[in-house]
């Protein structure tokens, strides 16, 4: 398992969110964690990045342990992460943008964001525009960029299409099949429960701060009970 | 009072409003990264301009040449007073930070009097020849300090937009967190701000005491002109700072045509106060 | 003899001073540590309070505003009513803001009204500034001392009710959550001024007092140094959110500063102009110290119990 994460607890000022929860991504697969609000999702995967104090339990990356190693250090081995919310610097320029994304980087800055362009054309479109005055969904391929520029095995999205409208939450949906295409394994945390496990290999369940289900991705579609709760009937 | 009048004014005017400008930018940068209000940074200039009258008058060096070393000098205080006591307190609220550098002001500000004493000092004795041009008088000083001012803010403009370090600074006054899951080395980054920062603020200084004279007390006097012109710009935004040093440096100057000079202080004070009614987000600011 | 009647002439000048700026920091400790509130003009409401009560107790003179030759409590009263109203004005426009900008704001307006006291002669004789303020009863300063005293004790009575009260425990909401507080239908605003008024009036409540211990005040009295400066040291070594911690603190900085006088009698005569400087180099030195090493102060403020 490239990232293997094992009976989690804590949370953020001594509230414990995660209760024992674990999960697991493969190298290049797309995984997707659905739950209630409430469940600990977005902290379960915070925690993969450092974000969250982790009072039990490990996380391993690359058969390394990196449980509590500072955001900075996660980066360095190989790991993005893109946050739901104020995820670009508004005041810089997609370019720039990119740029510091790239900032670990030593060498291949020119060569890696024309692969990211080849992703997402629009941005290359528009790489002088300052990022804070772009509309939602490009924003997300902005911050998507971004995360991609130190070319990471895992990619951490957390709701990638919250807010977007529906054209743009396919195409961001398209976006990220074709991010995965390159070999990049993704884990992300999704409301659009259903166009996310159309895409994914593996999903989990999460409730109360621990596992429910876990199943592939078909599966947990076809799954009348997850229907019932979460897809909405 | 005739149109020659008010254009010497204006002259005037732009001079300090450049020298407000070189301040504004240290404490606007600073505020943008660290979320607080550098009450330190008037001393810091004068401390850098002490520093560069121990070239003057020890090593009788020019004016231009020992600027360096005034910029040096501050910057060098300025990073110290965040390694020794900032950086500890920086897990803390905004505030205590701002209780801190008030004390950090006094402490630079009587160093600099032990060191070089209480008493006044101008880095070129005597009178200088003014030039006319028409019935304006400018002075060879003001001529130095506008250029200097100039070159300083294309140099940080340069920095700002095209070095990996000045992008940095920027992406961090933006979004801290982010910055930090970006792989960025926050702490270098702060401790680079702060030497930018101080350096610009010892620069200021020396324009300042090249204007005027070179006191104890010179640099907490134009404290406040400085945050007017912060405010005026929008805090956290360097080029709004420059903008809005200008307009307190020529409304400052130009009010004396009505207003009795001594209250030169309280106009940049009123400016501020009314933006901060019509409008807290600054000139360059987005709507609220 | 006259050595120790020396010596006790000094005691008590010393403790009134202290009294006097235990009065300040209690004030202080009202707005920043009860409410929250960054208020660095203390000097500012210090000169309104001692401007005011001379222009009111002072034997009439063409040459300035008054005097009205009233009596010292109402001087006394007037200074605090003058610094509340001017309070209002300041607390309207800038409570609203940010901390920072308050605190700008309030820096500015007392340089602005030092401005003021120094230009405008027909308002307190400008830069010669104003002189024969009466102490009350008599003019032994042991009496004074008493009095100063008696202030501080009904001060420190007032501002621990209104601590304990229903009102300073909103106050105290504010500080840690303001938005929880205003969910709960809390005015913050109203809470904010009110705070913000009260602890100006009672600046202005020292600056009065120090005016009739001294007798003679002008605006180079009022450098933001020693005026706001060390009522800051004062409230947070000695604890802010502890009225206790707020004496406390006045009297423990009050004896180092004075301390620090003994010790620079001590320099040698080329350094005595430096004086000056050297103890105001330590006082912001021990500041970081304390900030550093135990920042809730001596006494640090006691959380009242939760109500059921």
């Amino acid at each position: 398992m490239m990232l293997d994460m094992r009976g989690l607890v804590g949370g953020y000022g001594g509230n414990d969110v995660l209760k024992g929860a674990s999960l697991s991504v493969a190298a290049g697969e797309i995984v997707v964690i659905i739950g209630p609000n409430g469940a600990g999702k977005s902290t379960l995967m915070k925690s993969a990045f450092g974000l969250v104090v982790l009072r039990q339990g490990h996380v391993r990356f690359d058969g390394e342990d990196i449980t509590n190693l500072r955001p900075d250090l996660v980066v360095r081995r190989g790991m993005s992460y893109v946050p739901q919310e104020n995820n670009v610097f508004p005041s810089l320029s997609v370019q720039e943008n990119l740029e510091m994304g790239a900032y670990l980087r030593k060498a291949g800055t020119a060569e890696r964001m024309e692969q990211i362009f080849e992703i997402f054309p629009r941005l290359k479109e528009r790489r002088k525009q300052t990022a804070g005055q772009m509309s939602g969904g490009e924003r997300q391929m902005v911050a998507m960029g971004r995360a991609l520029m130190l070319d990471p095995k895992l990619l951490l999205l957390d709701e990638p299409t919250a807010g977007l409208s529906p054209l743009f939450i396919e195409q961001t949906f398209e976006r990220i099949v074709e991010v995965n295409r390159l070999g990049i394994g993704i884990l992300m945390v999704e409301q659009n429960a259903k166009q996310a496990l159309a895409i994914a290999h593996r999903g989990y369940v999460l409730a109360m701060g621990a596992n429910r289900h876990q199943d592939s991705g078909a599966a947990l579609l076809a799954n009348r009970d997850i229907a019932e709760m979460f897809l909405g009937g | 009072m005739d149109a020659t009048n008010l254009l010497q004014l204006l002259v005037y005017g732009v001079v300090l409003g450049s020298i407000l400008s070189l301040g504004a930018i240290g404490v606007s940068l600073l505020f943008g990264i660290l979320r607080f209000s550098n009450f330190a940074h008037g001393d810091i200039m004068t401390f850098g301009a002490y520093c560069a009258y121990a070239m003057v008058t020890g090593l009788h060096w020019p004016v231009w040449a020992s600027l360096p070393v005034g910029m040096a000098g501050a910057a060098a205080v300025s990073v110290a007073a965040d390694q020794l006591v900032y950086r500890r307190l920086r897990r803390t609220q905004p505030v205590i930070l701002l209780i801190s550098s008030f004390g950090m002001a006094l402490i630079v500000r009587s160093v600099a009097t032990l060191i070089w004493g209480p008493q006044d000092h101008s880095y070129v004795k005597g009178i200088q020849m003014p030039m006319r041009f028409g019935d304006i008088v400018v002075r060879p000083d003001h001529l130095v300090i506008l250029g200097g001012c100039v070159a300083l803010v294309v140099a940080v403009h340069l920095f700002l937009s095209r070095t990996r370090m000045g992008k940095a600074m920027r992406a961090l006054s933006d979004n801290m967190d982010l910055a930090r899951v970006s792989g960025i080395d926050a702490e270098r980054v702060i401790v680079w701000t702060w030497a930018l920062g101080g350096a610009l603020a010892g620069a200021a200084g020396v324009f300042l005491a090249l204007d005027s004279r070179l006191t104890p007390m010179m640099g907490w006097s134009a404290l406040l002109p400085i945050f007017a012109a912060a405010i005026l710009g929008g805090f956290g935004k360097p080029y709004g700072a420059i903008l809005g040093g200008m307009v307190i440096g020529i409304a400052s100057e130009m009010s004396t045509a009505v207003l009795d000079p001594a209250y030169k202080p309280a106009v940049a004070f009123a400016v501020m106060i009314v933006m901060l009614i019509v409008k807290p987000t600054g000139l360059l600011g987005a709507r609220r | 003899m006259i050595e120790a009647s020396g010596l006790a002439d000094y005691g008590v000048f010393l403790l009134t001073l202290a009294a006097i700026y235990a009065v300040f920091t209690l004030a202080l400790n009202v707005q920043w540590g009860m409410t929250g509130l960054f208020n660095i003009g203390i000097a500012g409401f210090y000169a309104i309070g001692a401007y005011t009560t001379a222009i009111v107790t002072t034997p009439p003179d063409a040459g300035h505003l008054g005097g009205f030759g009233l009596p010292f409590a109402v001087g006394l009263v007037a200074a605090m009513a003058v610094s509340g109203v001017i309070a209002v004005a300041v607390g309207l426009i800038t409570l609203n803001l940010r901390a920072d900008y308050l605190a700008i704001a309030s820096i500015g307006i007392a340089e602005i009204l030092r401005l003021i006291f120094k230009n405008e002669t027909w308002l307190g004789n400008g830069v010669r500034g104003l002189s024969g303020i009466a102490r009350p009863f008599s003019d032994d300063p042991l009496v004074y001392l008493v009095v100063v005293l008696a202030v501080l004790g009904l001060v420190y009575w007032a501002v621990e009710r209104a601590r304990l009260s229903p009102w300073g425990r909103v106050l105290r909401a504010i500080r840690e959550n303001e938005l929880g507080a205003q969910a709960a239908g809390k005015d913050v605003f109203r809470f904010r001024l009110a705070a913000f008024v009260l602890g100006s009036a009672v600046m202005g409540l020292g600056g009065a007092l120090y005016a009739h211990f001294v007798g003679f005040i002008s605006p180079e009295a009022f450098e933001p140094v020693f005026a706001t400066f060390l009522v800051w040291v004062m409230l947070i070594a000695g604890g802010s959110g502890s009225n206790k911690g707020a004496v406390l603190g006045a009297f423990v900085i009050w004896a180092l500063w004075s301390g620090t006088e003994l010790l620079t009698a001590q320099l040698p005569a080329s350094l005595v102009t430096q004086a000056s400087a050297v103890r105001v180099l330590l006082i912001g030195v021990l500041l970081q110290v304390i900030l550093l090493r135990r920042p809730q102060g001596l006494l640090p403020e006691e959380k009242p119990k939760r109500l059921r």
